[in-house]
């Protein structure tokens, strides 16, 4: 099973360099255990406790997983799981 | 040090003077490694306040995807501060993840001039960096 999950520049030091990596897995969080098994750290920069990051963006193929079940979307064989830190900051 | 032409700088600054009261923010796209800011994309704040912006996550998507599709990257990520001063906050710092890209912050407290200056924030600390206009 293969699930391509696209890493930012930032979080490459997890993945080697990699910008790309794949994974397994049937939900999103479950995804995201089996990445963190190869590359250790990963999950904590996505996760915290047992919900996403707010300001981290991940994404399934063209959707915000935020909008369609968060770690418990489901994945499959063939999706494309992509993450983009947010770009946010503010006047203080 | 951020080069930039004239014309990139006043289209940063006419976003932020439409967008004030509340904060404008975009990218400027240029080819990966060049260092050289081509590309002016304005973004929509999903904030719109005064004090706080957010690229929209799916605006962001697509953008990053069209970037990565023509070999570029951001060169240049900048976004107005309403009322204060053009220097990165502790959010702006703590949000901060392109540690390749120059971060510039407009003022547009004032109305008559803006501040326009240019950073590096990479692991959490702050460079200030001289702009060197070009045509």
């Amino acid at each position: 099973m293969a699930i391509e999950v696209r890493i930012p520049t930032i979080l490459r030091s997890y993945t080697g360099g990699e910008k790309s990596v794949q994974g397994s897995g049937s939900t999103l969080s479950e995804l995201l255990k089996n990445l963190d098994a190869e590359h250790a750290g990963l999950r904590d920069r996505l996760v915290d406790g047992e919900a996403l990051r707010r300001f981290v963006n991940v994404y399934l193929n063209d959707e915000d997983v935020r909008f369609i079940g968060g770690l418990d979307t489901p994945v499959k064989d063939g999706d494309t799981v992509t993450v983009l830190p947010a770009v946010a900051g503010g006047a203080c | 040090m951020l080069k930039i032409s004239r014309e990139l700088r006043d289209m940063i600054i006419a976003h932020a003077r439409a967008d004030h009261p509340d904060e404008a923010c975009g990218v400027i796209a240029g080819l990966a490694g060049s260092d050289r800011p081509e590309r002016f994309i304005p973004m929509q704040n999903a904030e719109r306040s005064p004090t706080f912006y957010r690229f929209d996550s799916l605006e962001q998507l697509k953008v990053w995807r069209e970037m990565d599709d023509r070999d570029e990257e951001p060169v240049v990520i900048y976004h107005s501060h309403t009322a204060t001063e053009a220097y990165p906050s502790r959010t702006d710092i703590s949000y901060a993840s392109e540690p390749q890209a120059h971060y510039v912050l407009v003022s547009t407290r004032d109305e008559r001039e803006a501040e326009f200056r240019s950073y590096r924030i990479i692991d959490g600390d702050v460079t200030e960096e001289p702009i060197e206009f070009t045509e």
